[in-house]
């Protein structure tokens, strides 16, 4: 099947079990969020998708277009298409974001074959315009001296890059104004299509006003209780995250 | 030609008999430099070999430097020449180019007749005995070292027969670099290359010396000897790329001498050398000058990078600073001494020293021995050296973009290396450097 497909996940972080048994589906060509409180788990499905060596899977399985994901390692995942948007990315002193989205793009050529280099800059100053970057960025370190604002959009620019099958927003919302809410929904929104699934991480319902999901999911305790459309999101707005765990409180 | 007459003979081996026989070969050399070099060849044979109980030698593996088992380099054969000069081609926008094979000069670039009307002088050594005798009387050898090399100095005084005299009268400009390539060739083959650059008042120039050699495997012993004489308002910028093969030892001493408001820019690399060992003193003579000393050193599998240094002030309002950066692989270690030592006279002395190290793992060693000596009372002056390994959130977030371990490792050497190579000014230099960098990173 052509989908993001987890099954019965159960992560671990310092002993602590954060997912309980998460099963979500994204399918190619469908944009889903997943809401939920503060430390209901977003975040580590996040990480244990992307394969950080402090988030340790415990069962369940996660599968994209049929391969397993937890067989592979953090870069090959990158690889074979899945990519996540974090919420608080690394600076890394010294590296370029030109050397950095142009090494990750040459990881893709075969053995001994670099990108383009001419072409390679086309692409990238045209993805930067449509993100408002200004073109001295190129030559800044990577994440070093950004404000919030500066980092998320540097997110999206190496998404629109690398052009993912599979996308997951870790709290892109978090931290931006509303100019730059704007201009990161329309990069995710420019990057909507058939052939791509894109999973958004938030805890407010404010940037789904600007990238409409398919399916909106409300997390709680390391599971999803809650699935439906975006109305959902708008319920959630209104009254809370607390009527969910009445729900659940009430269906245990 | 010569090259098919030549017999290995035992009288070539670093020992007793090689110096009679060297002197009996070059006869042609002034009166003055056979005299030093007999006067040199006897210190050497006094000299103590280097050992660890030696404030000089601490830390560093002595047993590997024997140089017995060396022999003088013999000539190249017409085809090997060849393919030196044909690798002797990475720089191209250089104002002359000097290309040395075991000691002989295999090829030159000359200077412009521009360059040469205005009595700018860029010579092998070999020529430069007999025709800029006098300059060499004075400068060749000049200077004593004074960070633990002695035995090496003075063996390379006596066997030296070739390098690069780089003479730059006053007020003369040179923007393009100059360049020497020194190569070695041959099992046991021992080569000892020479630079002396002297640049008079207010003039400009930048000097380059790359080390490499001909085959990957068989073990050479380089023993090199630079100095550098920066006149009042001298601009002097120097480069020194050590790429000899891994199997060889190498010893290197720069000296470098500042005079009145003149601007020392050196920047080294090691990438090369079973075990090398160099050392650098800076000596601030002229007040209102300032030194620039970098280096980097990509060390891995068991080499051993020494590097001593000494930046001594001697006049008041100078600068200097060193950065010295390390990036060690596998078990390699390497070695940094530095001490600045500022003269009683030398008030308003801004001096720094740093080094800093990147242990890629856990089996490598650095070692840091920073030191100061401060007489004066008015002084800027500091020393710090740190050692770390790769961030591991810097490490995730490129995996976690689809970049290989060793591919984001090299990236960030280059991070760590970065804050040295953005300070050449030479695009083509720096990329030089870069390519070495990656070539040894990308073959581990």
């Amino acid at each position: 099947m052509n989908a993001l497909e987890i099954k019965n996940l159960h992560v671990t972080i310092d002993g602590q079990q954060i997912l309980k048994d998460l099963s979500l589906t994204l399918p190619k060509g469908e944009v889903h969020a997943i809401m939920g409180p503060n430390g209901s788990g977003k975040s580590t499905l996040a990480k244990a998708l992307v394969g950080h060596e402090d988030y340790i899977v415990d069962s369940g399985t996660a599968t994209m277009d049929g391969k397993d994901i937890f067989d592979m390692e953090v870069n090959e995942r990158s690889r074979e298409g899945l990519f996540l948007a974090f919420q608080y990315p690394a600076e890394i002193p010294g590296v370029t974001i030109a050397n950095f989205i142009r090494a990750a793009l040459n990881a893709r050529q075969p053995k001994g074959e670099d990108v383009d280099a001419v072409a390679y800059y086309k692409d990238l100053y045209s993805e930067m315009e449509r993100l408002d970057i200004d073109r001295k960025f190129t030559s800044r370190s990577v994440n070093e001296g950004f404000s919030g604002g500066e980092k998320k959009r540097c997110e999206i620019l190496q998404m629109s890059m690398l052009k993912p099958d599979y996308c997951i927003l870790d709290e892109t919302d978090s931290g931006l104004d509303i100019d730059a809410l704007k201009i990161v929904a329309d990069g995710v929104n420019h990057m909507r299509g058939k052939d791509r699934g894109i999973l958004i991480i938030t805890h407010y319902q404010r940037l789904l006003n600007y990238i409409v999901p398919d399916r909106v999911h409300i997390m709680w305790d390391g599971r999803i209780v809650k699935s439906g459309d975006k109305s959902l999101a708008f319920e959630v707005e209104e009254r809370g995250y607390d009527w969910v765990k009445q729900e659940q409180t009430a269906s245990v | 030609m010569q090259s098919m007459i030549t017999v290995k003979s035992d009288s070539e081996f670093l020992s007793e008999a090689v110096f009679d026989h060297f002197l009996t070969r070059h006869s042609e050399l002034p009166q003055w430099l056979v005299k030093l070099k007999q006067q040199n060849w006897v210190d050497y044979l006094a000299l103590p070999a280097p050992s660890r109980k030696m404030e000089t030698w601490r830390f560093a593996n002595v047993k590997g430097l024997g140089v017995d088992t060396f022999r003088l380099a013999q000539p190249l054969a017409v085809e090997e020449g060849q393919s030196l000069i044909e690798r002797s081609n990475r720089l191209k926008n250089t104002s002359g180019k000097l290309i040395f094979g075991n000691d002989d000069l295999l090829a030159e670039e000359e200077l412009s007749e521009d360059l040469k009307a205005k009595g700018v002088i860029f010579e092998p050594l070999e020529r430069a005995f007999a025709q800029h005798s006098e300059i060499l009387e004075e400068f060749f050898m000049a200077q004593e070292s004074a960070l633990g090399s002695e035995k090496f100095a003075a063996l390379h005084t006596a066997l030296n027969r070739n390098g690069t005299l780089l003479f730059v009268p006053e007020n003369v400009e040179i923007d393009l670099p100059l360049v020497s390539y020194h190569w070695a060739q041959g099992s046991e083959s021992a080569v000892f290359p020479h630079t002396l650059v002297i640049a008079k008042d207010n003039s400009k120039v930048t000097f380059v010396d790359v080390y490499g050699a001909h085959e990957k495997d068989s073990s050479q012993l380089a023993c090199g000897v630079s100095t550098l004489y920066a006149g009042p308002g001298a601009q002097v910028e120097y480069h020194y790329l050590q790429n000899w093969n891994e199997a060889s030892l190498s010893f290197n001493q720069l000296t470098t001498i500042a005079q009145r408001d003149s601007n020392i820019r050196a920047f080294g690399l090691n990438i090369g050398s079973k075990h090398a060992r160099n050392e650098g003193h800076t000596i601030i003579d002229g007040p209102g000058s300032n030194a620039e000393l970098f280096s980097l050193t990509v060390a891995h599998k068991d080499q051993e990078i020494d590097q001593r240094t000494l930046q001594s002030h001697n006049a008041a309002n100078a600068r200097s600073n060193l950065l010295f950066k390390n990036a060690l692989q596998d078990t390699s270690k390497t070695i940094f001494s530095g001490l600045i030592k500022v003269a009683e006279e030398a008030q308003q002395t801004d001096a720094y020293q740093t080094n800093r190290n990147l242990l890629l793992s856990p089996l490598a060693e650095a070692n840091s021995l920073p030191g100061l000596e401060i007489l004066a009372n008015d002084v800027k002056c500091s020393h710090g050296a740190a050692t770390g390994q790769i961030d591991d959130n810097e490490l995730f977030y490129l995996l976690s973009r689809g970049i290989s371990k060793p591919a984001a490792q090299i990236l960030l050497v280059f991070a760590f290396f970065e804050e040295i190579l953005e300070k050449m000014e030479n695009e083509e230099l720096a990329e030089f450097h870069r390519e070495l960098i990656h070539q040894k990173l990308e073959n581990n």
